[in-house]
């Protein structure tokens, strides 16, 4: 049974011509996630600069680093990562389910301004001063309510579009992306649970106190990380690579175990951010075998997601935004191993509170999350704007190999900074006397605060060249028309985007 | 394998089975948080803030501080020498939300009451690199110049009563005079004292309190409420 399904994306095109989707939605998604590509790395690159220069904090209460930090972190997680995630799981669902959205062109158009507009009021709500203070979950009570509004539509457009396919099948892809929506919303509503001062105000208090509230805010961090920053994306990895290699997923028994048993463990994981705290013993002890289990499914993952460019290797050479999606995958590799070997107590008690886990997270962030990204909207912008190829492939190459150095730069820069502040304070002279202050740990830092800006720079300069890409590409003249099927030979030739058919 | 068709198949099937699959995790690791009753710890001297500390907490959080400094000293040798007793659960049982943090950029302020003077508070939140010249902290000058806001107090205190936190009826009515009591170190503290021990004066520069008055009797209290010599590890066991 299972080559029909697993070929689900790849093979469309012998399935006669598809139905008329929504696209309208998908391409705003890109654009949006595109936008918020370049904000996230540009906040990102200021906030690392004032953590190198503190002067560049201005005095100004509106964009001290305690302020932009969270503008950062959600422009990057829900507003670039986020729009890729709902423009690309519109996209999907609809080829594998040979179905267009359920609940019509306004359901879906409210989804997507009522996102942007979620985006729009955290960000605000930040630099005026208004923050939960929980990692990840910084907006307010009224902005989590409006979120959950607009989540539980995205839950009914995609679960709606699942029941009416046209596949018997759901395909893989779909799977990871349901999860990512449905465990969302469960982390998001019993984190948020707050109670307002006044209805009239924007400030509340969590529910939850001291340790129960430490371990309800990690098990949701962790998880916006599991099922937000993975789940999600995995998804677009089960579909574009594929896709774009023009062959089938290795292996779907791999699928099967991969999914069930990532989003079992996962969810268990988020002990291992409170490492010897007040955190009873036991509820560590539990978080970080679950963790250490949770490396066999990410490799899993990862191998399946890599070999499945077995026999068309080949073109790593000829597609960049192929490179990009499988270099994502090997970044993933390496930070789920990464991952595990961190939550273990004794690594952790050297690398918690330091620039490592920055490290870590940046390896995932940069090197997983938006690199697969960016390997998706190489191969969806051509397609959505029906353009024969991408303005040019060059550039994406000079793209790929300037974000890579900047990756490599920012993650060793804090690997080597982490490791030094661990080291640095947890060190004893010969007379048994703590041999470091705490300033000359900042001091010792400062060289690898430079290379990670420098790293953040190259990064965004990047992604500056891809916008430059798209935006040519979109402005060429049509060299296709609409939905024209561009039925490829699987060994397509150099530039052979949307492979197989679109 | 075979029946892993039940879950391709049928969307709703696939739904609730990832939602159950995702479920357990949380309820084994959380709920018990909630029941087993020694995982706050019995101990003398916790107390909710006074109304100033609870507005500068409040300040703490709006301004991201958790961002680049911990509070949770953990149970390691040299954080115990660098920063004092490690924490216990029990000294953040009244914060709505925690603020453990994941980062030091600066260092740990767990137990940062009282080791540093007033003084030093003041000018170092003004500008950091006076005291400390390699410090990477940004200004906050701005908070000596902002009159703290009194009227939602109240509602605050009320708001976190209902979360949990033990304020009387009384500490609630006398808000406002514990407010004027503990911004100026004339007055006389004797019922703000009586109710909330160990609570520190600092000067309201200006006459009425400032955003920073509150924020510095908040981080002079931090960690001072809990008198470890009256207790034992045995005691803090989980």
């Amino acid at each position: 049974m299972s080559d029909a399904v697993m070929h689900g994306g790849v093979a469309e095109s012998v399935l006669g011509p598809a139905p008329i989707y929504n696209d309208a939605v998908v391409k705003k998604f890109v654009i949006a996630s595109i936008f918020w590509a370049i904000v996230a790395f540009l906040v990102g690159v200021w906030i690392a600069t004032e953590l190198t220069w503190p002067a560049a904090n201005l005095g100004l209460s509106w964009i001290n680093f305690g302020r932009l930090r969270p503008v950062h972190t959600s422009a990057a997680i829900f507003a670039f990562g986020g729009s890729a995630l709902f423009g690309t799981s519109f996209f999907v669902v609809q080829r594998t389910c040979r179905a267009r959205l359920w609940g019509g062109e306004a359901l879906a158009n409210f989804v997507f301004w009522g996102y942007q507009f979620f985006i729009v009021m955290a960000a605000l709500s930040y630099v005026m001063g208004f923050s939960q203070s929980k990692e990840y979950a910084e907006p307010e009570w009224h902005i989590d309510l409006w979120l959950t509004v607009v989540w539980v539509c995205y839950l009914l457009i995609y679960v709606g579009t699942l029941i009416k396919r046209q596949e018997p099948h759901i395909y893989v892809a779909n799977w990871f992306y349901l999860a990512f929506i449905v465990t969302v919303a469960m982390l998001h509503i019993v984190n948020n649970m707050a109670l307002p001062i006044s209805l009239y105000a924007a400030k509340s208090y969590s529910v939850y106190s001291g340790v129960q509230d430490a371990l309800v805010q990690w098990w949701y961090g962790h998880n916006a990380v599991g099922f937000f920053l993975t789940a999600g994306f995995l998804g677009m990895m089960y579909y574009f690579i594929p896709k774009a290699a023009g062959r089938p997923v290795y292996s779907y028994r791999l699928s099967i175990v991969h999914f069930w048993t990532l989003i079992f463990l996962y969810i268990w994981a988020g002990p291992h951010h409170l490492h010897w705290t007040a955190l009873p013993d036991w509820t560590q002890t539990l978080g970080m075998a679950f963790s250490i289990m949770l490396w066999m499914p990410s490799w899993g993952g990862m191998i399946n997601g890599i070999m499945t460019l077995s026999g068309a290797w080949d073109k790593l050479r000829t597609d960049p935004g192929l490179r990009f999606s499988v270099t994502a995958v090997g970044f993933y590799g390496m930070s789920t191993f990464e991952g595990p070997v961190m939550s273990v107590r004794d690594v952790n008690a050297l690398s918690h509170y330091t620039d490592w886990t920055i490290g870590h997270v940046h390896s995932g962030a940069l090197g997983w999350v938006a690199f697969i990204v960016f390997g998706a909207l190489y191969y969806l912008v051509p397609v959505l704007w029906h353009r024969q190829r991408l303005y040019s492939t060059k550039l994406v190459a000079w793209h790929y190999w300037i974000a890579t150095l900047g990756i490599v730069l920012y993650i060793v820069s804090m690997w080597v900074a982490g490791i030094m502040q661990g080291l640095m304070w947890r060190a004893y002279d010969q007379y048994g006397f703590l041999q470091y202050s705490f300033v000359e740990s900042v001091v010792a830092v400062h060289p690898f605060y430079v290379i990670r800006l420098l790293g953040g720079v190259f990064f965004l300069s990047g992604a500056l060249i891809m916008v430059y890409n798209f935006y040519r590409t979109i402005t060429s003249p049509t060299t296709e028309a609409p939905q024209a099927m561009r039925p490829a030979p699987i060994a397509a030739p150099a530039g052979a985007f949307g492979v197989a058919g679109e | 394998m075979i029946k892993h068709q039940f879950f391709e198949k049928n969307a709703v099937f696939l739904l609730v089975g990832t939602l159950l699959t995702v479920a357990i995790g949380g309820i084994v690791e959380i709920v018990p948080l909630f029941t087993i009753e020694t995982t706050v710890e019995h101990v003398q001297g916790m107390r909710p803030y006074t109304p100033l500390e609870m507005a500068g907490r409040d300040i703490y959080v709006r301004e991201g501080c958790y961002l680049c400094h911990s509070q949770q000293i953990r149970a390691l040798r040299d954080e115990v020498e660098r920063y004092g007793h490690y924490s216990i659960a029990a000294e953040s049982m009244y914060d709505h939300p925690f603020q453990w943090g994941s980062k030091r950029i600066g260092p740990d302020l767990a137990r940062v009451g009282g080791k540093y003077s007033n003084d030093w508070q003041y000018a170092h939140l003004k500008n950091p690199q006076e005291l400390v010249p390699e410090s990477l902290m940004p200004h906050y000058a701005f908070l000596a110049d902002t009159p703290l806001r009194l009227d939602d107090i109240q509602e605050r205190m009320r708001t976190l009563r209902a979360v949990g936190v033990p304020y009387s009826d009384e500490d609630i009515a006398q808000a406002s005079a514990d407010i004027a009591a503990q911004a100026n170190p004339t007055a006389d503290t004797a019922d703000l004292l009586k109710r909330y021990p160990k609570a520190v004066e600092v000067s309201a520069e200006n006459g009425q309190p400032s955003e920073m008055d509150a924020l510095v009797a908040y981080l002079q209290m931090l960690g001072t409420l809990v008198n470890f010599a009256d207790t034992n590890t045995e005691r803090l066991q989980q």
